[in-house]
């Protein structure tokens, strides 16, 4: 990655002001899953009127950041490691974005819990044990983003697989559950699409760490080919 | 990558082997090693004094008309080298055509610009002639628009028109290389576009090598592109991966504009 300044200050200038949004709009993102989670765990759903209006900023910043980029191309015609750091910002914003999302989701899940008169964390203990994993995801992809770091980006990938396992586990228990006990049905279909939320928290943070290895390496390593059963 | 999949055959038109170039003492090119390859388009780019355009005035042996000027190495052409004392230029140079930064039409007809050449070359007769300027301006795109005045001087033309007379005076002698040194610099960019456009229907049937300052204008047109500095080959590649990912750090700073 190409850290040396540009002939035009003005160009350098523009680049990092993106650059800094996408980090803004990341720390709010994370905040979002943070207290999303902070949620389901203590029951405390004051916050979750905040995390819905948080993903107002996100939007915008969804929308600010991308038509900085397309006025960048139009009047810069990035090249090399300057394209492919716009390409990728472009990508990751979309990403942060659809996080942001599914933390709105988990937020809306808890509050129905809570107003059916449950309690989310007596049932799928797991749930915020992945939950705290793709948060650490989120954040290491943001760091990796910041430092361009791509040995930070290639191992928050492998963590996605754990996250991934772990939420299949989720999903078996609460069916048992639901079975055992039928009047737990509702709650557990609610838990399920919070678990559903955080594992897709955590391919965002995948997906954006693909993006930083592409930006800094110029290697798209998205969909590897499958390797061959034993 | 899916192009990878069906990676192409590619024919060397030109080979250039350990090629050291010299104004009088100065050295110019340093140890050039290069293919240029049959239908395709390659670019070269650099800051101004990297040899690029030396290279180019190589390749047809311009540098002949200027005492003083000698080249060393191998430059091969149908498997002869071509910087052999006893190679034809006369012959070479209707095998290897060029083409100016600022149109040069001769102060002539629009029809003698383009029999001026081939008649150098080949016997023709009038009819024969005739078919001959009009596939030339026809694969220069500029025959719809002059095909009612071609006894009008070449030199009435606009820029952009004149620029492609030049290109149909070029490809008029049949040539296996055409030889661009910054062929639209002088023009405006709808010209250019005809011009780009025009370059990859000449793909078809010539090979080319294109010297450009525009770094947007060797990644339209270019299926390869070489990267020069201070005389040498910093970085040759497919055009896709030099844009994208350079190998060289010196690429990378001057297509990124960060070279000071």
């Amino acid at each position: 990655m190409n850290e040396s300044q540009h002939v035009s200050s003005q160009f350098d200038d523009e680049l990092g002001g993106l650059r800094t949004q996408v980090l803004e709009m990341g720390g709010l993102v994370e905040t979002q899953v943070a207290a999303a989670i902070d949620a389901y765990s203590s029951g405390e759903i004051g916050s979750v009127k905040q995390i819905v209006e948080t993903d107002r900023k996100v939007n915008n910043f969804e929308i600010s950041i991308d038509d900085g980029c397309a006025h960048l191309i139009a009047k810069r015609q990035p090249t090399a490691s300057d394209l492919r750091l716009v390409f990728g910002i472009t990508k990751i914003v979309t990403d942060l974005e659809r996080a942001g999302d599914e933390a709105k989701k988990i937020a809306k899940g808890v509050r129905r819990i809570y107003e059916a008169g449950q309690m989310p964390s007596q049932y799928g203990i797991g749930v915020r044990h992945i939950a705290e994993a793709a948060l650490i995801m989120v954040r290491e992809a943001l760091d990796a983003f910041a430092r361009l770091d791509a040995k930070l980006a290639e191992k928050i990938i492998g963590a996605d697989a754990e996250v991934d396992v772990e939420f299949k586990s989720i999903v078996r228990q609460l069916i048992t559950h639901m079975m055992e006990d039928p009047r737990t049905i509702t709650t557990s279909i609610d838990i399920i699409w919070i678990a559903r939320a955080v594992e897709r928290i955590g391919d965002h943070a995948k997906n954006i760490a693909e993006h930083v290895v592409f930006i800094v390496e110029g290697r798209d390593i998205r969909h590897p080919p499958k390797e061959t059963k034993a | 990558m899916p192009s990878e999949k069906h990676s192409e055959n590619l024919v060397p038109q030109i080979s250039i082997r350990n090629l050291n170039f010299y104004y009088g003492k100065a050295i110019a090119l340093k140890n050039i090693n290069l293919d240029i390859y049959k239908g395709k388009v390659t670019a070269f780019i650099g800051p101004s004094g990297c040899g690029k355009s030396t290279l180019l005035r190589t390749i047809n042996r311009m540098y002949d008309l200027y005492p003083g000027q000698h080249a060393e190495g191998e430059l091969i052409v149908d498997g002869k080298n071509i910087l052999d004392k006893d190679v034809d230029t006369i012959e070479l140079r209707a095998k290897v055509g060029m083409v100016f930064q600022k149109p040069t039409p001769f102060p002539m007809s629009i029809y003698e610009n383009i029999a001026f050449g081939v008649r150098m070359h080949e016997k023709l007769t009038r009819n024969q002639m005739d078919d001959r300027i009009e596939w030339a301006l026809t694969k220069a795109a500029l025959w719809g628009e002059v095909k009612d005045k071609l006894k009008q001087s070449g030199t009435g033309l606009s820029g952009g028109q004149q620029q492609r007379l030049c290109i149909a005076r070029g490809v008029a002698v049949k040539p296996q290389v055409l030889l661009l040194d910054e062929p639209t610099s002088a023009l405006d960019p709808i010209s250019t576009m005809h011009i780009e456009q025009l370059i990859h229907e000449l793909t078809k049937e010539f090979t080319i090598a294109i010297v450009t300052h525009n770094m947007q204008q060797a990644a339209r047109v270019s299926d390869f592109t070489a990267y020069m500095y201070l005389g040498e080959l910093v970085e040759f590649g497919k055009t896709d991966d030099v844009f994208i990912k350079p190998q060289d750090q010196r690429t990378e700073d001057y297509i990124t504009g960060r070279m000071g």
